[in-house]
């Protein structure tokens, strides 16, 4: 039960990758060979058990069956958005939202899941924390660093959503890579030393484009364009609503609010969709206790049925070609990613837009999370050659007089990237400044995205006009807004608050983690000593078994002593909370039990000579 | 200036823009945040200052319009707001052809493709004539020049304008 394990050279930490998706998610880690999936997909699902346990990955999809009510699937669209953004995405959901409070729209989503109460970011942290758990148990270390991957076209909100669901599992999150750039990373395309990338990420909720300008190991973005809520869901949920109207005509009965059913559903139009992307044909089956429900679905009907969905996706494409000021001849590479770009319509499109075979090489479910592994390669230091350099999807404002928008940093910009403002007072005696900082492309502030409120305070009464602040606003490689504000007449840093739009404040992530980080840690301590007790078990009954062979009376009395004592030595570690000694023991009785191993060996290597079976 | 110290240039309106990306992509491998992502905060915050400056320098430079403001406006000129004055009895006529063209009239659209092919043509005769005047400049730094510069930016910039204007309300009828 020896792991090998690669050390580059110190003791240094591993950083893992994290493909966070919105149906499954990932982790994978960099090693000398390049980057390596840790184990399974773990999908993105969190349910709350009856006796107020929180589980996460498999066990908490097969509880989408039978708890509808109390599991989350798809929390990714939910993410850094208010109540008000996802009012026509909650039907869809069988679990429960905290209805908002007085703060209106812009509060933070609550989830009401049994008798717990969670936000998004918490939910999510569910799905980190099974994936630090996974990672660990094949690295056999703590994992405590990490690269996650977000869409591109993720906003601030969103971003910082996402970095607070590592905080709160215990991840310090090092970095976040947009997806399509961390999918040009895996396919390793730098080979290529110079020239222009496509790559086309229709994932489970989210679609992106981006295109990068490749130049000897430095993958530069040049524009980025998308649509945060597109993807497989939607394709799903078209198929989910044909099913369901069949069957209030089959049956004569609305069986929509059926939670249970409706999961059951949406898990045969899901069978159903993915066996259309090999056959000419599949079958929605539903047995649901007595009752059945089946119907065929044919690529051409299929095809018919998803044509706005792929035809949305490909605006944004033509959007982006043109930000990136290049025409599509002159892009070399098409690359795929995301679940959804194995549908043959998806691909098909493409690569009429994109006029050349779109590259589909490595798996679409695992390229990005292999990407982030790259990148946290890149930040370890183990891989020198390689850069990303990133851009930010959406222009950064502040709101102006009458309402208007004022954009400081465009979009496309390479980040981290910066703006600096003067702010002054307007009357006299006034004591401080609001400013509200705003996301997105159009004039009004009421169409854009609201990020964050700042109030710079304790300005000095005087004169109207006298006072002079310099804000300075940053992007900062993660694509996440960092304000900070100087008073210029003392040359000194002016304090100011922060009223994030639709995120948690710093306090309330600081609480969230603080319960769970440190049940983190025990989580995986306590695991590393049930493992070694595992293993303990597991080689006290192969010795048990072992004394009975003939082999073992063959042995040197010293040797059988011997033997008796290392047993002796591991019972006892066997019950201590140390996982190294109880390691420790078992490596003892290891060497102390290797004669009669290979006596045993050499017995039935022996037998079998002779002709006799040892299987007999 | 700072945004030439970023890319260790000498302040000079003519750039060659492949040098100037030269200078940006070894910059950034230096001086990236994932090159000190197991740094001193110190080193991080440096980074990020370095890089942000890198960023923002290499995005003003690379384009010579936005390079040219950003030269005039450290020279301690500004671009001025107002219509240039021989420009007048054209913007005159072209917001008529405009005005008749949202009112549904659609014999204005020749009269606005052609405005269109013209500032186009202007704009492109700006270009090439900035090309000229930044040589002229780093060969001899003379304030007449600058404020030739100045006044073909202005033209430019309001032309540029237009031509969006034109262009955005063609695609709206167009679409009708």
């Amino acid at each position: 039960m020896s792991t090998l394990q690669i050390d580059f050279g110190h003791a240094k930490p591993r950083i893992v990758g994290i493909d966070l998706g919105t149906t499954n998610s990932l982790v994978a880690v960099m090693d000398l060979t390049g980057p390596r999936i840790l184990s399974g997909i773990v999908p993105s699902v969190v349910s709350v058990t009856k006796s107020g346990e929180v589980i996460a990955g498999a066990e908490a999809r097969e509880m989408l069956i039978t708890h509808p009510e109390r599991t989350v699937y798809s929390v990714k669209r939910l993410m850094g958005r208010g109540v008000g953004d996802v009012q026509d995405e909650l039907k869809l959901f069988p679990f429960h939202v905290v209805p908002a409070d007085a703060e209106g729209s812009e509060s933070v989503l609550k989830l009401q899941l049994g008798d717990k109460i969670m936000t998004p970011p918490e939910v999510s942290a569910y799905i980190l924390r099974k994936l630090k758990e996974d990672a660990e148990d094949v690295l056999g270390a703590e994992v405590t660093q990490a690269v996650i991957t977000v869409p591109a076209y993720f906003n601030d909100a969103q971003r910082q959503a996402t970095k607070d669901a590592g905080r709160i599992a215990g991840l310090e999150v090092l970095r976040l890579v947009n997806e399509p750039t961390a999918a040009a990373l895996a396919y390793g395309l730098d080979k290529r030393k110079e020239g222009l990338v496509a790559v086309y990420d229709l994932g489970g909720g989210t679609f992106d484009i981006s295109i990068l300008r490749l130049h000897d190991g430095i993958f530069e973005v040049l524009a980025t364009n998308g649509d945060t809520h597109l993807g497989g869901d939607d394709i799903d949920n078209l198929l989910l609503n044909i099913a369901l109207e069949d069957i209030q005509s089959e049956w004569g009965e609305d069986v929509s609010g059926n939670a249970s059913l409706v999961q059951m559903l949406r898990r045969a139009v899901i069978q159903a969709k993915e066996a259309l992307s090999f056959a000419p044909a599949a079958m929605i089956d539903l047995e649901y206790g007595p009752r059945k429900y089946q119907r065929e679905i044919d690529v051409e009907l299929f095809n018919r049925l998803i044509e706005p969905i792929v035809e949305r996706t490909l605006g944004p494409c033509r959007n982006c070609i043109k930000d990136a000021g290049i025409t599509v001849e002159q892009i070399n590479e098409t690359v795929m990613v995301g679940g959804s770009t194995r549908i043959p319509l998806v691909r098909s499109a493409v690569e009429r837009l994109f006029r050349k075979r779109p590259h589909t090489e490595l798996n679409p479910d695992e390229v990005v999370a292999l990407g982030a592994a790259v990148q946290a390669g890149i930040l370890g230091g183990e891989v020198e050659d390689k850069l990303l350099l990133d851009v930010t999807p959406l222009s950064l404002g502040i709101e102006t007089m009458g309402g208007l928008m004022s954009k400081l940093i465009h979009r496309n910009s390479t980040i981290p990237a910066s703006e600096t403002e003067l702010f002054t007072t307007a009357v006299d005696g006034q004591t401080n400044v609001l400013i509200h900082v705003l996301q997105g492309e159009r004039e009004l502030v009421k169409d854009c995205r609201s990020l964050a409120r700042f109030d710079l305070k304790d300005i000095d009464p005087m004169i109207a006009g006298m006072a002079r602040i310099q804000v300075r606003f940053l992007i900062d490689a993660n694509g996440i807004l960092n304000v900070t504000a100087k008073d210029l007449r003392t040359g000194k840093e002016h304090s100011m608050d922060v009223k994030p739009s639709y995120g948690l404040t710093d306090d309330q992530v600081e609480a969230m983690i603080l319960e769970s980080y440190d049940k983190a840690e025990e989580d995986f301590k306590e695991r590393q000593i049930r493992e070694a007790r595992v293993e303990a078990d597991a080689i006290l009954g192969a010795v048990d078994k072992a004394k009975e062979d003939d082999a073992y009376q063959a042995l040197a009395q010293e040797d059988r002593t011997a033997i008796d004592r290392s047993i002796n030595e591991l019972r006892l570690a066997y019950h201590s909370d140390d996982h190294l000694l109880i390691r420790d023991q078992i490596e003892k009785l290891n060497q102390a039990t290797m004669a009669l191993a290979e006596a045993i060996m050499n017995e039935a290597v022996g037998k079998a000579l002779k002709g006799t079976n040892i299987n007999d | 200036m700072r945004f030439y110290d970023a890319l260790g240039l000498e302040p000079k309106l003519a750039l060659d823009s492949d040098d100037l990306k030269k200078r940006f992509y070894d910059r950034s491998r230096q001086w990236h945040p994932d090159r000190f992502s197991r740094g001193t905060s110190e080193e991080k915050k440096r980074s990020e200052e370095m890089t942000s400056m890198l960023n923002d320098a290499f995005r003003t430079l690379r384009d010579p319009v936005t390079r040219a403001e950003y030269f005039l406006r450290e020279s301690g000129l500004e671009l001025s707001k107002d219509a240039p004055p021989e420009l007048l009895e054209e913007v005159f006529e072209l917001n008529m052809a405009l005005e008749e063209l949202r009112g549904g009239d659609e014999s204005a659209r020749g009269q606005l493709v052609s405005a269109q092919e013209r500032f186009t043509g202007m704009l492109a005769d700006a270009d090439s004539g900035l090309g000229g005047l930044f040589t002229s400049y780093d060969g001899k730094p003379d304030a007449a020049v600058l404020e030739q510069i100045r006044a073909t930016l202005n033209r430019r910039k309001y032309v540029s304008n237009l031509v969006r204007d034109v262009e955005k309300e063609l695609n709206v009828h167009s679409a009708n």
